[in-house]
């Protein structure tokens, strides 16, 4: 069984936002950064999982990235999986990232990708169903559960109002979500493992991007909180109704 | 060069979220200066042609039964092909559960620019730019798509459906439906309840409520609202109440009507999934409580004496409403 977990990094879930050259950039400055939780948390996790029950278990992890990114490798190798590459470029074109991890995933021949369902800074969740496209497996969204017997997975998925159950067949894609895996942090001897584990770094293979950011915006502030005295909840539903118009 | 929109059904109904997207694909079709069309898949209980009051002038349904249950790929196969019929432009998803398994390899398959999570009206002055939020609602980017295809998967609950008086032809495609690979062996509905994501209004708990067993004055205020309820993470990292109510930027990001948060103090994670709610209203006996600041309106008091309170005014002002 050979895995291939897709990690991105992404900025701390406590950092601020705000943004630079004229609002086209984020700005970096000071920020944490840290794996993206649904890629460590929900995925590489349930991998890890995965080869505790199955040492022939192959994990790789993959990440399209600058140099910046090998800090936040290293930690997500700490927690486990045998080695990760690193594909050298910095493209918010989910188009773009997609296809080098597709191009590294047909390369590796995995019979499991696992992707988290988005990352929590541009939000795209779209990697996973890219991917699948591109390698032509099917794919499953937004798992709650997954569990294998031999080639058939089992996957629960979130749908409105409740959880559909699937059967399907490797080799699959699959974007994770809370609830996967129980999250771990590394121990030191995973940490001292991780430093002698190949982090190979490739170049990346030529694509046109289908989309740019042109720029960024922030929310308007809200204009202030309007209290309303508890003895008086009657007030609070006449606001809601007379002001607000959601009730 | 029309617009194709994409409906989201389960169990034969048509979900809330794709009369939004039928509203937001008429007006891209309205601004470009083109057709709206739509795409059903699988067999339909509803009068397909009334959809014609949401501002389409034709319905694609392809009632196959192996379209009833959703496997991705075969579904994007299907989707691919009656775009190129259809001879559509501009496709629209709802960035809901099945958008988000299905959108993301359309685009791919059409070799097409995709906005994911957009929420508002594409801007066509210079080019074909879209706004979507980013960092979990916390910021907007203004993406530029440049394929000659483009599609959007767009936020529940960040366009408002507008109904007319229009009907719909309603026409088949004659498209080859691969057999498909997924086997779904089992729908497990939570009972009755209102789906979070798609409800107008949510009804939140946090760690304020002290325990699982004083839900009851969540429940009531919920039901007398018709609303769905939520909680925060601690509350589900608990086990108090199930993982499928914790919202947060690691939870389920809802954008309702109306949130009313209670006992929660507003964490930067927690508003991470709750900032794209028109009204939020905060309940909390710590007036230093961070949700406050971004909250409309706010009641400084203990849970336990104002919520049943205001369940009673609900009621009240539902019977005379």
């Amino acid at each position: 069984m050979k895995i291939l977990v897709c990690v991105s990094k992404t900025p701390d879930t406590t950092a601020k936002v705000a943004f630079k050259d004229s609002n086209t950039k984020y700005d970096d400055a000071g920020v944490q950064w840290i794996i993206n939780p649904y890629d460590e948390w929900y995925s590489l996790v349930r991998a890890i999982e995965l080869k505790e029950k199955d040492a022939a278990t192959v994990i790789h992890l993959v990440t399209v990235g600058t140099a910046d990114a090998d800090t936040v490798i290293r930690k997500a190798l700490a927690l486990g999986g045998d080695e990760a590459i690193r594909i050298n470029a910095d493209s918010h074109d989910s188009f773009y990232i997609a296809s080098q991890i597709a191009y590294i995933a047909k390369e590796g021949g995995y019979d499991l990708i696992f992707t988290g369902k988005e990352t929590i800074d541009y939000n795209g969740s779209s990697i996973g169903g890219m991917v699948a496209e591109l390698l032509d497996m099917p794919y499953a969204s937004l798992v709650l559960k997954f569990d294998l017997n031999g080639n058939t997975a089992t996957t629960t998925r979130e749908i409105e109002g409740g959880e559909e159950v699937s059967e399907v067949n490797l080799p699959l894609v699959v974007s994770s979500q809370q609830g996967m895996a129980e999250p771990r942090i590394p121990n030191m001897r995973g940490i001292m493992a991780a430093r002698s584990k190949p982090l190979k770094v490739v170049e990346p293979i030529a694509v046109d991007a289908l989309t740019s950011i042109v720029s960024f915006e922030l929310p308007q502030a809200k204009a202030g909180v309007k209290l309303v005295d508890a003895d008086n909840v009657a007030e609070l539903v006449r606001l809601l109704h007379e002001e607000a118009k959601v009730i | 060069m029309s617009v194709l929109i994409f409906i989201d059904q389960a169990d034969g109904h048509i979900k809330k979220s794709s009369f939004e997207t039928l509203t937001y694909g008429a007006d891209v079709a309205k601004q470009l200066g083109t057709t709206a069309e739509a795409l059903l898949l699988g067999t339909s209980t509803e009068d397909i042609a009334t959809l014609g009051k949401y501002g389409i002038s034709k319905v694609y349904h392809i009632a196959n039964d192996s379209l009833n249950n959703l496997d991705a790929q075969v579904y994007t196969q299907v989707i691919a092909d009656a775009v190129t019929q259809a001879n559509a432009s501009v496709v629209i998803f709802s960035h809901n559960q099945t958008g988000k398994a299905v959108a993301a390899r359309v685009a791919t398959k059409l070799k097409a620019g995709l906005v994911a999570g957009a929420c508002a009206l594409p801007d066509t002055s210079n080019g074909f730019v879209v706004k979507k939020t980013v960092f979990s609602g916390k910021a907007f980017a203004n993406v530029s798509i440049s394929s000659a295809v483009k599609v959007i998967s767009v936020n529940p609950n960040s366009h408002t459906t507008i109904i007319g008086d229009g009907v719909a032809e309603v026409a088949s495609l004659n498209i080859t439906v691969p057999t498909p690979k997924v086997k779904v062996i089992a729908v497990n509905k939570t009972s009755g309840d209102i789906p979070l994501t798609e409800a107008d209004i949510v009804v939140s708990g946090g760690r304020g409520l002290k325990g699982p067993e004083n839900w009851g004055i969540i429940i009531d205020l919920a039901k007398a609202l018709g609303a769905a309820t939520a909680c925060s993470r601690p509350v589900s990292d608990s086990d108090w109440r199930p993982h499928h109510e914790h919202v947060g930027q690691t939870g389920i990001q809802v954008a309702p009507n109306l949130y009313i948060a209670v006992g929660i103090s507003g964490a930067i994670q927690h508003l991470a999934g709750v900032n794209r709610s028109k009204i939020i209203v905060v309940i909390n006996k710590d007036p230093e409580a961070p949700f406050f600041k971004a909250a409309d309106y706010g009641i400084v008091g203990d849970a336990f004496e104002v919520l049943p309170k205001l369940t009673e005014e609900i009621k009240k002002f539902k019977a005379g409403a």
